[in-house]
């Protein structure tokens, strides 16, 4: 079936069948990689992406679902020349390792701030508890979106 | 590594793979989806042990979409694999040994016919009664796993032993005793094994996979498909974490297999969460009894242990990982008298393999719980015990060998000592709220690094200067997360006076980086670190002399290589890079270095085989970590509410990716303590995805403090000993020995879930009462 949605800005209009996975539309027939898939099942948050400025779990998600909605993947956060600040934050702290979970950390992040604009650590670590990071005990991680809530507030 | 800034020893400059990662443009293994790919997978036994009587593929072949379906018929080498034995099959032929093996390879047009195929495969097989504890596998009456084994479910066993011990422990005034029991810890990376393989026109045999050690996955590969060793490439690109999970041949064997069979046609293949967690390796379930002896003075007089690592059907890794364990088993403490047993055995159970840490967190889980209660027998705080029984540089370890390396723990343990998490810890134990109560445990720690005295330790280090006028450098060794990649642009960057913009890498490749061994061992920046070192200065100066030679300077001090030129000072003359590249000679424009790590001298052991397996190390490092938790009286629940890592990991060349090592390792060291409990019943795994497998949230983990006391190590890149390993170390028995002053329990085993630990409140209290 065709589906079209605003994906990273632009309008877009793609043939899928109707159980396709989003994050298989992604990855593997829009060739946006950048958005990860780390069980397949909604317990890892590798595969987050913006729906409308939420963040959803795209390996949960069927093509169908983003019928006319905003897309955002990781791809599509920052601007031609510039970093969005989490993402420069994300360099600056070291919150990235192996990397894996960098994509989804990131843009969970995104929509918590858009929500919270001033968020304490404890609500940071609430918001970001539904993605999982096995390599940086999440500390980094916290400090980089503390970071990046300051800048984003000037 | 970014920006213009010549980079520093010692400073932080940021990850040069951040960017790219967090930005979603770095392809990992898993992200190439090429152009009319074939999906390749695997069909596994699902029953522990049992004869193969028939592999039915037939329905599956039949399948509209499937190319081919292979057994071990179709693997045209010897079908085996495997690290020190070749005691695994790429597919099974007779015998099932544990419930992931592998029994057939489908190969299919698109993943959902994929699934619909490996479900029309089905095994028909005698079932075998199956070995399920490593104690019972033991016992004459118990079935054997491998067949070819001349020693039968002992994998491997050692025996280390200084001084008197029966008599020693008759001399003791407190002697305390205890046995401890730890379960399969999954490494959860978040990149599962995956990856994608094509045999090219030219027969080469190029895949590209996320793995730890292209270089010997390389000859393991054509041993196994009977492929020319030359006419394979493997290709690293960053993974996405593997803890040493990825220490060894996952997909790889398979991939090959798949492509050799469908010449010129891309296959990918990318284990699901569940086909992960059922078929990789998991850090060694461990059984522990231990006895250790001490004066009134505190001295530790005796120590006795008995260890069984389960490592599964395959050796893997089983033998070294328990060698290590053995040689770390008394921990970083000089005692006179030790006797220490340990065995390797065969089960059908997950396969064991390496784990950061690497059979030593599981040893010093047992060890530092044991010190604190003969600590608590002669009213002795546990620090000042560890400070009065620590090794010191120049003295003896707990195997009566001469430590020759820099050793810091005396100044980690006086650090924590110092701390107002450990000076003021009376108060804040004062200040839980009702039915909660606090406590502050410590422990030491220390890691060998390398592969001891055997096993060739080398780096091979290249580096270039290109066309462009930039340092290429070829990186042998894989960055999995722990940001070694960052650190050699910081090395050579800061050797040949250049900014990121002038430097560049090549990830791991066999066709064009140098062996250097595994990505593993606490090696990985040590041991090539002082290859490139070597290779950078080589090359500097190579290019100081012909710049002098052009400015026709009388002194090579008038020669300074800056940025993208060298310079001739007195004259103000300069030569820009890529001009100099131009007229030099390929030969003129490459520098490598060999860089072999120091061996041990003496020995604790004349067991050939205990060498063979890496006994003895003889850099080590160390640590002291200081964990504060909270119990939740009517629940059992545990928190921890601070945590201090004390690292001596010699100087620190990047503070950043120190930090980042010390607080991923106690995250995941919190994680084995509190949380992660891989259930395997029956030899089948009853946590199959990470909803049922608990790994620690960012709020199951406190800010963490880390320290690193700069001791440098003589050996080592700008002094530095490796860092990725130890913080794993601590957190178990520091958080047991927290637990323990909060509410005067011991578990014994790990996870400390809220069960267990309720439990034991419960026994306290009838105790008591
Ligand atoms: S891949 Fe979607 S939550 Fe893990
Ligand atoms: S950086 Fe590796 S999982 Fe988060």
């Amino acid at each position: 079936m065709k589906i079209s949605f605003i994906l990273n800005g632009k309008k877009i209009e793609i043939d899928a069948p109707p159980d396709r996975r989003v994050v298989d539309l992604l990855r593997e027939d829009l060739n946006l990689t950048g958005t990860k898939e780390g069980c397949g099942e909604g317990e890892c948050g590798a595969c987050t992406i913006l729906v409308n400025g939420e963040s959803r779990l795209s390996c949960l998600m069927l093509a169908p679902q983003l019928e006319g909605q905003k897309v955002t993947t990781i791809e599509g956060l920052a601007s031609a020349e510039k970093l969005h600040p989490i993402q420069q934050a994300f360099v600056e702290f070291g919150a990235v390792q192996c990397g894996f979970c960098s994509p989804g950390m990131v843009l969970a992040s995104t929509n918590l701030l858009q929500k919270n604009p001033n968020p304490s650590r404890a609500e940071i670590r609430e918001g970001i508890s539904g993605n999982f990071c096995r390599c940086t005990g999440y500390q980094k991680i916290v400090d980089a979106v503390e970071a990046a809530a300051r800048k984003m507030k000037i | 590594m970014t920006g213009r800034e010549i980079p520093k020893i010692g400073k932080t400059v940021p990850r040069q793979d951040a960017l790219s990662k967090v930005t979603g443009q770095e392809k990992y293994a898993v992200d190439y989806y090429a152009r009319d790919f074939l999906w390749a997978g695997v069909k596994r036994a699902g029953v522990p042990h049992g004869l193969v009587k028939k592999i039915e593929t037939e329905k599956a072949q039949a399948l509209p979409g499937v190319i081919k379906v292979l057994t071990y018929k179709d693997v045209p080498g010897t079908n085996r694999q495997g690290v020190v034995r070749k005691d695994q099959p790429v597919l099974v032929k007779e015998k099932v040994r544990h419930c992931g093996d592998p029994i057939a390879l489908v190969l299919a047009q698109d993943i959902e016919t994929l699934r619909r195929a490996l479900d029309l495969v089905t095994l028909c097989y005698e079932p075998l009664p199956a070995v399920l504890d490593p104690e019972e596998a033991l016992k004459e009456s118990a079935p054997i796993v491998q067949e070819e084994n001349p020693q039968g479910n002992i994998l491997l066993k050692g025996n280390l032993e200084t001084g008197n011990v029966d008599l020693a422990f008759k001399e003791c005034d407190a002697i305390v005793e205890a046995s401890f029991k730890f379960p399969h810890q999954e490494h959860a990376y978040l990149e599962t094994e995956g990856g994608y393989a094509i045999l090219k026109e030219d027969g080469i045999l190029e895949m590209t996979v996320s793995t730890q050690t292209p270089f010997r996955d390389r000859s393991e590969v054509a041993e196994a498909l009977g492929w020319d060793q030359e006419k394979i490439r493997i290709i690293v690109p960053y993974c996405g974490g593997a803890f040493g999970g990825k220490d060894g041949v996952s997909v790889q064997t398979l991939l090959g297999l798949a492509a050799i069979q469908c010449p010129n046609r891309p296959v990918k293949m990318w284990w699901d969460r569940e086909e992960s967690f059922l078929a990789s390796s998991k850090r060694h379930p461990c059984r522990l009894h231990y006895r250790l002896g001490a004066k009134f003075d505190g001295t530790f007089h005796a120590l006795a242990a008995s260890i069984y690592y389960d490592t599964g059907p395959y050796d893997h890794l089983g033998g070294v990982v328990m060698a290590l364990g053995l040689e770390h088993a008394g921990g970083p403490y000089q005692i006179p008298n030790v006797r220490l047993q340990a065995w390797s055995v065969y089960t059908n159970n997950p396969i064991g393999g390496a784990f950061r840490g690497f059979g030593v967190p599981q040893v010093t889980a047992a060890m530092e719980q044991m010190v604190d209660m003969v600590a608590e027998k002669i009213n002795l705080s546990p620090l000042e015990i560890r400070l009065r029984n620590r090794v010191k540089k120049g003295g003896k370890n707990s195997l009566g060998m001469n430590l020759t390396g820099s050793v810091g723990l005396e100044e980690c343990l006086i650090k924590v000592r110092e701390h107002p998490f450990w000076t003021e810890k009376e108060k804040w134990k004062s200040l839980a709220g009702p039915f909660r109560k606090r406590g502050v445990g410590v422990a030491s720690v220390m890691q060998g690094m390398g592969y001891g005295p055997i096993v060739p330790d080398y780096g091979n280090a290249k580096i270039e200067l290109t066309e462009e006028g930039r340092f290429r450098i070829y990186s042998g060794v894989v960055d999995m997360g722990q940001g070694n990649a960052t650190t050699c642009l910081q090395i050579a960057g800061h050797i040949l006076n250049q900014d990121s913009s002038h430097l560049e890498l090549v990830l791991p490749d066999t066709a064009r980086t140098l062996p250097s061994g595994s990505a593993s061992a606490s090696r990985t920046t040590y041991t090539f670190g002082n290859a490139l070192i070597e290779a950078s200065q080589k090359l500097k100066h190579r290019l100081l002399e012909r710049a002098a030679g052009l400015f026709m300077a009388e002194e090579m001090e008038e020669i300074e290589l800056r940025p993208g030129r060298i310079k001739h000072v007195p004259t103000g003359k300069e030569i820009f890079l890529p001009d100099l590249a131009k007229i030099l000679d390929e030969s003129e424009t490459v520098a490598t270095h060999t860089f072999q790590a120091p061996v041990a001298k003496e020995f604790p052991t004349e067991d050939q085989a205990l060498k063979l397996h890496g006994i003895p190390h003889t850099i080590f490092s160390y640590g002291a970590h200081l964990a504060c938790v909270e119990v939740d009286e009517l629940t059992g629940e545990v928190e921890v509410k601070r945590y201090l890592a004390v690292s001596d990991c010699g100087k620190v060349i990047n503070p950043q990716i120190l930090e980042q090592q010390i607080q991923g390792g106690i995250a995941q060291g919190l994680g084995y303590a509190l949380y992660e409990d891989f259930i395997v019943q029956g030899g089948k795994a009853q946590t199959r995805n990470l909803s049922t497998y608990i790994v620690p949230t960012s709020l199951d983990v406190p800010d963490l403090e880390s320290i690193p006391v700069e001791i440098g190590e003589p050996s080592g890149p700008f002094g530095l000993k490796g860092a990725g390993e130890i913080a794993m170390d601590g957190p178990l028995p520091a958080i047991a020995n927290a637990i323990a002053d909060a509410c005067g329990i011991r578990i014994f085993r790990s996870p400390m879930t809220p069960q267990r630990v309720f439990k034991a409140l419960k026994e306290k209290e009838e105790g008591n009462s």
